[in-house]
């Protein structure tokens, strides 16, 4: 059979999902209305894991992606996709984003005490790669003295610890990165799993991978601890796939097939087809060299860049919004509250000044969920970006209140104007000429700094950069290209600040 | 009109006002002399409450002001809020609202304030203006006119709240010495009309040639006061005539 994932971007609320629409359709003909599958993964861990189409970047592909899809279609399910950064997966799982990972994720003793895994899909273990100048490393020990990266977190990181020897261990969160590195020099052996050293490592002009697999690793489908019939499912319909020789033919396609699994499931060591995905990805995703073509290329990333970019600029808009509001109210709580709310202000403001934003994000996405909290990435985006800028916007108000001339202020009161009166129409018009440059800056910076809530989730525009440029290995022009793009984004409201400036600024003081 | 008894003010541990005593009657003229540093813009500034005051009584219009500790801040607040409205107040540098052009700076107040139509107070406004002849500039900002329209301006604009007394807070010491006299002729027009008017100023000709009274303040108190005639030629106290004797 022919197995064609064909997916579309839908979006629901803020996040995106996507269906698969092949399952959806053979389905559909049933007649019934589908349940749905709600898988979660980190598309930028890339191939062979789960990864967007080369050819197609609407389009998620990768052994992971057919898998799920094959499951759904067993269990009678639809797909929705759900994004999450890898290392947050876990406890996207727990705040029910979705309800299962299917995503590289090893099945260990510490991770089996918070989730619940499956039975193994499938089997593999570690590779060394080196350069191909490197002829003296083939076994662990030969990497003694020597800098060997790893993604953070992993059963390889484990080994590499467990070793007597004395190493540098890097630790990584891309796996491009780590062999690019390997190839410029910067490191003399990079140990990873076998799929993404058959797929990085291996493909690589200069790189090679060396002896034989260490260690054993078995990937699982983590599901939640209380969600028992959902993990019985899910393993009789993977137990199926095995015998009707589907997951098989899954990995072989995938030029995964290998001992460690045919001995586990008694099956032949042979693969049982061509490994036709994975000579397809080594000849579209590896650099086409020619400037035209990569031109071409970016050409077809403006859908989905101009989707993140919406993204970043929906999230933006509503963060300013919050972060003017809130500001003006901290503002004023110092300036004109009483006692307490004054303090209370002053606090706030320092509290939130005074702490890195990302540790804000994830104390409100994965901290409040543990007290019942459980806020839509989205809003949980804007709440973390607006307050943290509503505690600078306060201080900017209080500073152009501040500045305000008293002899203006002065006159007002001599023309029996109430204090009220005085404030909203001669020191607020006043301040806020004085603000208006400030603001702009803050605004600039809250539209970049809109990137790092794609850590709770959010595709915006730096996750879909960070995206494409795993996937193309084009870390530099299409970081040219997207921050050009966050350039214009910001462009607007240079100029709309400067026509309120040249509005308010009527008058000198 | 106005009654002043007994005044007392201080910042902190020091007496800035010691004892004041005052009357002005309608339709006069009343100037405050003195050196710089003797508190008489901080006299003026109590007048209307843009200062508080520790002790004494203000009789304004049938009505008592007396220290916020005796009287509370809010009733104290609320009154002179009220006094303000119908006391005007030109300062040394001027003090136009610098985001309003000048008819705006006009009608702000007795819109906000007295709650009168826009059109009206344009109207009226207008007429104002044109008695400190600035129809011309109606539309011009503030930073665009000189220090003599600037001040005018200013003048009209307390004019607009129908003002039964004008307070002059030095109002000729930041303009040019060219401008001064259009500033002060607008003074002598609504002396002429029987406008009642306390100026703290240093300018001693127009004191002895215009005021009908001459108060003279040094370190926060009332040294002597009487007909420009009597303290120019014939000052009573020795630190009067030693002041005077700079400027005629």
């Amino acid at each position: 059979m022919k197995f064609n994932a064909v997916m579309k971007f839908a979006r629901f609320k803020s996040s995106f999902y996507i269906l698969f629409t092949s399952v959806v359709f053979s389905a559909l003909a049933h007649g019934e209305a589908l349940k749905t599958l709600r898988w979660g993964a980190d598309i930028e861990s890339g191939a062979p894991f789960a990864y967007k189409n080369p050819q197609n970047p609407n389009e998620i592909i990768g052994f992971e992606a057919e898998i799920v899809s094959a499951l759904a279609s067993e269990m009678g399910r639809k797909v929705d996709f759900v994004q999450n950064n890898w290392d947050g997966l876990i406890e996207g799982l727990k705040r029910k984003d979705y309800d299962i990972v299917v995503n590289g994720l090893e099945i260990t003793p510490d991770r089996a005490e918070v989730v619940r895994f499956s039975q193994p899909y499938y089997i593999t273990a570690e590779v060394i790669t080196v350069k191909r100048s490197t002829y003296t490393v083939h076994t662990l020990k030969d990497l003694e003295n020597r800098k060997v990266g790893t993604l953070g977190g992993a059963l390889a990181e484990r080994i590499l610890l467990e070793q007597a020897f004395p190493m540098e261990i890097i630790r990584y969160s891309e796996e491009v990165n780590l062999y690019n590195d390997l190839a410029y020099g910067r490191l003399s052996a990079v140990f990873l799993d076998e799929p993404i050293a058959l797929y990085y490592g291996a493909p690589h002009p200069e790189l090679k991978n060396v002896g034989s697999p260490i260690g054993r690793m078995e990937y699982g489908i983590a599901s939640r601890l209380d969600d028992k019939a959902l993990a019985i499912e899910i393993d009789q319909a993977l137990q199926s796939l095995k015998k009707n020789g589907k997951l098989n033919e899954i990995l072989a396609r995938w030029g995964l097939w290998n001992e460690l699994t045919a001995a586990e499931w008694k099956q032949p060591v042979e693969p049982s087809t061509k490994p036709v995905m994975y000579e397809q990805y080594l000849k579209t995703a590896w650099p086409s060299t020619s400037i035209d073509k990569k031109l071409k290329r970016y050409l077809t990333f403006l859908p989905v860049l101009g989707k993140g970019a919406l993204m970043t600029v929906s999230i933006s808009l509503v963060s300013m919004a919050l972060a003017v509001l809130g500001g003006l109210m901290l503002a004023a709580g110092r300036l004109y509250g009483p006692r307490p709310v004054a303090y209370l202000s002053l606090a706030a403001i320092e509290l939130v000044r005074g702490t890195p934003l990302l540790i804000q994000l994830y104390l409100i996405f994965y901290g409040l969920p543990r007290l019942g909290i459980n806020l839509d990435p989205f809003v949980a985006a804007v709440i973390g970006l607006g307050l943290n800028y509503a505690a600078y916007e306060a201080e900017v108000y209080r500073a152009g209140i501040q500045s305000v001339n008293k002899h203006q202020i002065d006159a007002a009161r001599a023309l029996g104007l109430s204090s009220r009166q005085v404030f909203r129409h001669v020191t607020l018009p006043q301040a806020s000429r004085l603000v208006i440059p400030p603001m702009t800056n803050d605004f600039i910076a809250l539209l970049k700094d809109s990137s790092l809530v794609s850590i709770i989730t959010m595709v915006e525009l730096t996750t879909t950069y960070s995206q494409l440029a795993s996937t193309y290995f084009d870390y530099l022009g299409i970081g040219i290209l997207v921050a050009l793009i966050y350039f214009l984004l910001g462009l607007p409201f240079v100029g709309l600040a400067k026509y309120f400036e040249k509005r308010l600024n009527v008058s000198k003081p | 009109m106005l009654r002043v008894e007994k005044l007392n003010k201080s910042y902190s541990d020091s007496m800035v006002l010691k004892d004041v005593c005052l009357e002005v009657k309608s339709g006069e003229m009343v100037s405050i002399i003195g050196p710089s540093g003797c508190w008489k813009s901080t006299l003026l500034r109590c007048l209307n409450g843009l200062e508080s005051i520790d002790a004494g009584e203000i009789h304004f219009v049938g009505e008592v002001l007396r220290s916020p500790l005796e009287m509370g801040e809010n009733s104290f607040g609320r009154m002179t809020q009220r006094w303000r409205g119908s006391i005007g107040m030109v300062f040394q540098s001027y003090n136009l609202f610098s985001h309003m052009n000048v008819i705006e700076n006009l009608i702000a107040a007795p819109c906000l304030v007295q709650k009168i139509s826009r059109d009206d107070a344009i109207s009226m406004a207008e007429k104002l203006l044109d008695k400190v002849g600035l129809k011309s500039k109606a539309e011009r900002y503030p930073h665009h006119l000189s220090g003599g329209e600037q001040q005018r301006a200013a003048i009209a604009r307390a004019l607009a709240m129908s003002p039964k007394l004008m307070l002059y807070d030095e109002p000729t010491s930041a303009l040019d010495p060219t401008l001064v006299d259009e500033v002060l002729g607008v003074m002598k027009q609504l002396d002429s009309e029987g406008m009642t008017q306390i100026v703290v100023t240093h300018e001693m000709r127009f004191a002895r040639d215009v005021a009908d009274r001459v108060v003279y303040v040094e370190n926060g108190s009332v040294v002597e006061m009487g007909p420009p005639s009597q303290i120019f030629s014939s000052p009573e106290f020795e630190s009067t005539r030693n002041y005077l004797r700079h400027f005629l």
